[in-house]
């Protein structure tokens, strides 16, 4: 009898202390966000001056982070025109056409490993495919460019795409297909005006979750756009990017250089919290209206 | 042109035009990019920011590192590379390349030690390379004492901060280095980039600056420009004369004076060590590295003219940040050079 | 009554649903040119990086495996260190990880109130929304200054134990393995967990509850029924973290201290595979330049591998819940 309450006791203690430390363990992880996010925010609030969008990237506090911010802009939106068509059209092949068959469980498959391989890697592709050669084309007239930049960025969104497209479409009802297909609607028909409609903001969560993912990135950007201390609109010239000018400025010891960065970070924190934010709110209406 | 862009939403407009039509443009000819010594950027940034306002030609320069700068001319990616140590002249006629100076500067042990302010610590290139060697390894190690029986040195261990990049001013140092010790020289030896026995690795003399400002108790080297202006202390040295010289552009420019360019083929002259009363040990050329035969001639003749228009309105700036301004009949030589080996 | 023919309706139907089959086919060629380009890439990067790398990879190749040398002045180089580094930092990241996923997942599945669940999940997950390089500042600015303070007291503490002591020896520096793998640790923490909070999930209500009726506590369910049920699944989602621990490069880069040293301490500074390719490869030409993508080629396989593992096991899971 006391033997079974000790064995209560013990287990009963057991319990607590596992809810214990699992409540810690989430704190745990909360206090990094905040701590993270209020270290951005209180260090760069106080650098966004107009400044900041007026002068482009110096040394010293002259400096300002216009060029990276046009930079990031028109390299990320450029890697989102190429991803997406070719993400959307990728994930509707594998729900629609190929959704059993090896091919297509191959390319799925080989998609979820592309989703976390190390982004430097795609860089250095990139690197090889596309600088090199067009430097060696061209003696050197061009060679890192915003366009490489752009491609290795649509390397990294591209799997997010495929893989909304693809579970998106799986979501749209059987019934639906066959509905239009007994009406005699041919199949790409059927795909473009039926179900990537069904699945529509399913698809756009994909596209802007793509675009979170990849404007946040440094790594691919450092030997394909390279750097650029002065305004361009380009694709082909080198190009300067927010990430890459935070990292130059970081590198600096100078603290009006770590101002800038700060300030470079909340954007870019801000621009890709919102943006996840913002799919959430599309997706969680999404599941509604499917029930 | 460029500065009517300012307003935020106007940049995303026009970023969103640009994104939409542009893939057809041609490159403007007046964007020239150069890349390599961080030992430079300083200056070669204010030059750039300067010359731009001049003549509207902008000289994009990324500072990435002397190593970065020699594989990036190499490779035929940017229009001029710089770098603190120069090619050697098979290597310059290997790729068609060619160099000349563009600034002199010094390097400085720089470090963090409570206490201790800038200027107030001696050292000596041996004591400095067993720092460096790991046979060093505490700030009241009898060999710094000695040098510095005024100081209070903590009993504390050395931080060694060298850079992770290839670096001119790492392949000044280490050939300073190997200069005065036969160990570094035989465990070591120069370069850009060599296989440090001890220390952590800062991207670039700002990784480096930075690293040694946060790290309490830790040396390093770094162009004089960052120490100044990053309110790092940094040590005055005992030079090849026997004298405790402390950084300042006389003492450069005493290193300097001791430089035989005349008799320099493609200026290659590395001024380490030198031997005058007053030369600061340390001191050290950066060098502009070009195509003999230009891949693209607009852009070459761009550079030619932001050096030229550097080597005549750029001093004062040069001398405001600390680098020695180059001497008239240097850049005499320069011009002749130019108009000898370059094909304009 | 003249009934109109059919025969013009009927060559127009058959003309139409010809040309019908045509778009067919020209969209379904289409949408398979896209999904190959996604094999392409895949394949694109491991060749290319192969290529680039080949110099090192079939000239020197076991040399450069086994060498502990980074030398530029002599050209020679082994790949001992970067990958020394990337293993230990990624270890203590897992090591850190997994449990604090644990408990969160706990938290979200069984302990935490309904209303709790959505917004925590959330804010977990945002962690893995922070672009690497705020990681790498917040490092470099903030946690290092914390580390070098907490450092001594490790020294002093787990530093005496035998053995393990090793570990936790050497200057405060602030930088070094540790420091990477905790601030690595955070960054894997939302995927982990967030994989495991989907797995826990799916076990059938009925199991758990019928381990409840018999008087089970909410830890012995989860211990005994929910973790072993879901075990492949739970393997799958902490080397899904793996993976992107072994890859990631800014954040490691600012808090490292890139010093191609193998060392006994987690206090020294290291150097990883990737970190060592950002910092070098602009400045590289030559054999270097074909050691950097020979690394690259290295990093690729050993994360293929290791997520070729997650997405099997997890898969297995996925199988018995006949998905």
């Amino acid at each position: 009898m006391s033997s079974n309450t000790a064995i209560y006791v013990r287990r009963r203690i057991t319990n607590m202390v596992a809810m214990l430390l699992g409540g810690f363990a989430t704190l745990l992880g909360l206090t990094f966000l905040v701590w993270i996010l209020w270290v951005t925010v209180s260090n760069g609030i106080s650098a966004i001056t107009p400044t900041l969008f007026t002068k482009i990237t110096a040394y010293g506090a002259q400096g300002g982070l216009s060029n990276a911010i046009v930079g990031s802009l028109i390299m990320d939106f450029t890697a989102l025109l190429i991803c997406a068509p070719i993400g959307v059209l990728a994930g509707t092949y594998l729900a629609e056409y190929a959704n059993s068959s090896k091919l297509g469980a191959t390319i799925r498959f080989l998609n979820d490993i592309l989703l976390s391989a190390p982004s430097i890697v795609l860089g250095l592709f990139v690197y090889v495919i596309i600088v090199l050669p067009m430097s060696n084309m061209t003696h050197g007239a061009i060679s890192f460019s915003g366009l490489a930049g752009s491609v290795a960025l649509a390397l990294i969104g591209l799997p997010v795409i495929v893989r909304t497209t693809d579970e998106m479409l799986q979501l749209v009802p059987g019934t639906l297909r066959e509905a239009a297909l007994s009406l005699g609607v041919p199949q790409w028909k059927l795909t473009m005006q039926v179900l990537i409609r069904a699945a529509g903001s399913g698809i756009l969560t994909g596209i802007l979750l793509a675009l979170a993912r990849l404007a946040g990135e440094t790594a691919p950007l450092l030997f394909t756009a390279f750097g650029n201390n002065f305004m361009t609109l380009h694709p082909l010239d080198k190009m300067a990017s927010l990430p890459v000018a935070i990292y130059q400025y970081t590198n600096d010891p100078n603290p009006a250089m770590h101002a800038i960065a700060w300030a470079g970070a909340l954007l870019i924190t801000m621009f890709v919290l919102a943006l996840s934010l913002l799919t959430r709110l599309i997706f969680s209406r999404k599941k509604v209206s499917y029930e | 042109m460029l500065t009517s862009y300012k307003s935020p939403i106007r940049l995303a407009a026009v970023a969103a035009i640009a994104v939409a039509s542009t893939f057809g443009m041609t490159a403007q000819a007046t964007d020239i990019t150069g890349a390599g010594s961080s030992f430079v950027y300083p200056v070669v940034s204010k030059w750039s920011a300067a010359y731009a306002e001049k003549t509207g030609n902008h000289v994009n320069y990324q500072s990435i590192g002397s190593g970065g700068g020699i594989a990036q001319i190499k490779a035929g990616t940017v229009d001029f590379g710089a770098s603190d140590m120069p090619l050697d002249e098979a290597t310059l006629d290997k790729f068609g390349l060619g160099q000349f100076p563009d600034v002199i500067g010094g390097i400085v042990p720089a470090f963090n030690v409570e206490g201790i302010a800038a200027g107030k610590m001696v050292l000596d290139g041996k004591t400095l390379a067993d720092i460096y060697l790991g046979k060093i390894t505490k700030w009241n190690d009898p060999a710094i004492r000695a040098l510095n029986p005024e100081l209070k040195l903590p009993a504390a261990n050395i931080t060694v901060v060298h850079r992770s990049d290839g670096s001119g001013t790492t392949f000044n140092f280490s050939d300073y280095l190997s200069k005065v010790s036969p160990e570094w020289k035989t465990k070591v030896g120069e370069g850009t980039a060599v296989q440090w026995p001890v220390g952590i690795g800062g991207k670039g003399n700002e990784g480096v600056s930075a690293y040694i400002k946060q790290i309490k108790d830790s040396i390093g080297y770094v162009e004089y420009a960052y120490a100044l202006q990053n309110h790092i202390g940094y040590a005055v040295m005992k030079n090849a004369a026997g004298n405790v010289v402390a950084p300042t552009i006389a003492t450069f420019q005493a290193a300097a004076d001791t430089a035989d360019w005349k008799h320099s083929k493609n200026f290659n002259l590395v001024m380490t060590n030198a031997p005058g009363a007053k030369a600061w040990p340390i001191t050290a050329t950066s060098w502009v590295i070009m195509y003999k035969k230009p891949k693209n001639v607009t852009n070459s003749k761009v550079a030619f003219d932001f050096f030229k228009w550097a080597y005549t309105h750029g001093q004062a700036q040069a001398r405001s940040l600390d680098y020695v301004p180059l001497p008239p009949s240097l850049v005499q030589q320069i011009e002749n050079y130019w108009k000898t080996e370059y094909k304009m | 009554m003249q009934v109109p023919s059919t025969e013009p309706l009927a060559r127009n139907i058959d003309a139409r649903s010809r040309a019908d089959a045509l778009h067919d086919r020209i969209f379904r060629r289409t949408l398979k040119f896209c999904a190959l380009l996604v094999l392409a890439a895949l394949v694109g990067a491991a060749l290319s990086t192969l290529w680039g790398g080949r110099e090192v990879l079939f000239g020197h190749g076991l040399h450069f495996l086994s060498s502990t040398a980074w030398n530029p002045v002599e050209d020679d180089y082994g790949a001992l260190a970067p990958i020394f580094g990337t293993l230990v930092t990624s270890l203590i990241a897992l090591v850190l990880a997994v449990p604090v996923s644990f408990g969160i997942a706990l938290f979200l599945t069984e302990i935490a109130p309904a209303w709790l669940r959505g917004p925590v999940g959330a804010a977990i997950e945002l962690l893995a929304g922070i672009p690497s390089i705020i990681y790498g500042m917040w490092g470099l600015f903030v946690f290092v200054p914390f580390m070098s303070r907490i450092e001594p007291a490790l020294s002093a503490t787990l530093g005496k134990i035998p053995l393990v002591g090793k570990l936790f020896q050497g200057p405060p520096l602030g930088l070094g393995l540790l420091t990477a793998g905790i601030v690595l640790a955070v960054m894997i923490l939302p995927f982990i967990s967030s994989v495991m909070r989907e797995v826990f999930q799916t076990v059938p209500t009925r199991l758990k509850e019928s381990a409840y009726a018999l008087g089970s506590t909410t830890w012995e369910v989860l211990w005994d029924i929910v973790l072993p049920y879901t075990r492949s699944a739970v393997i799958g989602g902490i080397f899904l973290g793996l993976g992107r621990a072994l890859g990631e490069t800014m954040a490691v880069t600012f808090v490292l201290g890139n010093s191609y040293n193998i060392t006994s301490s987690l206090l020294m500074p290291g150097t990883t595979i990737s970190s060592s390719i950002a910092n070098e490869f602009n400045e590289a030409v030559g054999t270097h330049r074909s050691a950097l993508i020979a690394l690259g080629f290295l990093l690729f396989v050993v994360t293929f591998i290791v997520l070729l593992i997650a997405r099997l096991m997890l898969r297995q899971l996925a199988k018995r819940e006949g998905r």
